[in-house]
């Protein structure tokens, strides 16, 4: 099993909903958010191309927050989600300095804390929060070792690419364009 | 050229674009965890060496430092945390892929070891030191009989600190100004020069302050080589590095680092300690005095810059 996300760069208008149902389906403190929207502007004017991407946690198959840990606390659950138990996290970090898509935040609890690809619902076989909310259905979750999962039709016949590869990360968030 | 413009939707103020995590505690640490593993190393090495009776102040004076700067190191480490009271966690595992584990276990033997080396020596330096108790009198007998064992096991301790302080930061993959293989000998070095400045500040012996000063010149000049191969690597490499590279050329931490790391911090101390050796009276507080300012200024460029370095994406 392979949990990843692909999300249409042409689809999405950077609304923010994902952000916002992220935030209160997983009660994020105020001021924080697991997932962001990054609008990115090509060409020169009056040329100009825009995108948006909507971003979090890359779910790392070699994740570098999860080697850097500690205490163990930073872990890989089934399906390669990548998870912080808030219990054996000491806030020292170093994951969040090891993190190339700046993923993490101190939770005001003072424990790390991150997107978890909704994994309380995953399990029972929903989508992530996010994905259930977007308007323009342009994020597609699934595992990508079933080929008639969303994602995995999603990433069939489109080109996609992931940020930051030379990190050498192995991202699991794939960018439709 | 294609211009491309970047514009993140995290305007968060808990998150972004203050990222900056880590600040004076580890910088602070770095340098004393160095320090620390500079007196340890030397005062085991002159004891491996038989070189007791010559070198007096390394291997007994100065090595009071080492427990205090490490008690002082953890002690900013702990403030560093974000949820402190589950700062034993660190101690229910080991893991050997995280530097940070493999520094918190090291820590874990060194700082205690390095207060009974301090308490061995305390009837040497206090005639009038008296333990009160019978089984610590015994200790102390088994620890002096047993010298150069601990001597030894502190030896190597006091590397695995030393590099560690480097290392720690050289292994995020994610800030590019950091993950740097050199950096760890660079920063075993660095902390070795400032472990023997602060004996050389304390020793009231010459000969011993020229021997010293003898080892220092070549840190000194092991540690310039190191800082010339970290900047060819970072000419050489991909854009990331190039950007990290610019933060010291022009950028805004080329001051603190060429001032007040290279010249003030290693060229001048070098130039008065050759000075020294040459004959020449030089007080000996300001060579030590610079070089440790210069370390600790170094550990604060490092620990800054580096947080500014990332992926471009």
């Amino acid at each position: 099993m392979r949990y990843a996300m692909a999300i249409d760069t042409n689809k999405c208008v950077g609304c923010a909903d994902c952000v916002v149902a992220c935030q209160t389906e997983n009660l994020v403190p105020h001021g924080f958010s697991r997932d962001w929207i990054v609008e990115k502007v090509d060409g020169t004017y009056p040329n100009l191309d825009m995108a948006f991407q909507s971003e979090r946690c890359n779910h790392c198959e070699n994740a570098p927050c999860v080697r850097c840990c500690p205490t163990g606390s930073s872990h890989i659950a089934e399906g390669g989600i990548v998870l912080v138990t808030h219990d054996e996290c000491i806030g020292c970090g170093a994951c969040i300095e090891s993190c190339p898509y700046d993923a993490r935040y101190v939770h005001p609890d003072g424990y790390v804390d991150k997107c978890t690809f909704c994994i309380h619902r995953v399990d029972k076989g929903e989508n992530p929060a996010c994905v259930d909310v977007c308007p323009t259905y342009c994020l597609h979750f699934g595992d990508l070792d079933d080929p008639n999962s969303d994602v995995s039709k999603a990433l069939k016949d489109r080109n996609w690419y992931v940020l930051a590869p030379e990190a050498g990360t192995k991202p699991q968030l794939y960018f439709l364009r | 050229m294609k211009e491309e413009l970047i514009v993140s939707g995290k305007h968060l103020p808990g998150i972004y674009p203050d990222l900056h995590l880590w600040h004076w505690e580890i910088a602070l640490y770095l340098f004393l965890g160095g320090l620390a593993g500079g007196i340890i190393f030397f005062a085991s090495y002159f004891v491996i060496m038989g070189k007791e009776k010559e070198m007096p102040t390394a291997v007994k004076w100065a090595s009071i430092i080492a427990p205090l700067a490490l008690v002082i190191g953890l002690g900013a480490l702990f403030l560093d945390l974000n949820h402190k009271l589950y700062f034993w966690r660190l101690y229910t595992t080991i893991r050997f892929q995280s530097p940070m584990s493999w520094g918190a276990w090291t820590l874990l033997l060194i700082t205690p070891l390095s207060f009974i080396w301090v308490a061995s020596y305390l009837k040497e330096m206090f005639p009038s030191w008296d333990w009160k108790f019978n089984f610590l009198n015994q200790f102390e007998k088994f620890v002096i009989k047993n010298r150069k064992g601990l001597a030894w096991i502190l030896l190597i301790l006091s590397l695995i600190v030393a590099v560690y302080t480097g290392i720690l930061l050289s292994a995020f993959n994610a800030r590019p100004l950091w993950n740097v293989s050199i950096l760890g000998p660079l920063f075993l070095v660095s902390g070795y020069s400032s472990g023997l400045a602060a004996i050389m500040w304390i020793s009231k012996n010459e000969s011993e302050r020229k021997v010293l000063s003898r080892i220092d010149l070549i840190l000194i000049a092991v540690e310039l080589f190191l800082i010339v191969h970290l900047f060819m690597g970072f000419m050489a490499g991909t854009a990331v590095k190039q950007e990290a590279f610019n933060l010291f050329l022009g950028g805004p931490f080329t001051v603190s680092f060429w001032v007040f790391v290279v010249l003030l911090g290693l060229v001048l101390p070098g130039v008065l300690e050759i000075f020294e050796l040459r004959g020449y009276h030089v007080p000996k507080w300001v060579p030590a005095f610079l070089i440790l300012f210069g370390g600790l200024v170094f550990r604060f460029v490092m620990v800054e810059a580096g947080q500014i370095t990332r992926y471009l994406y």
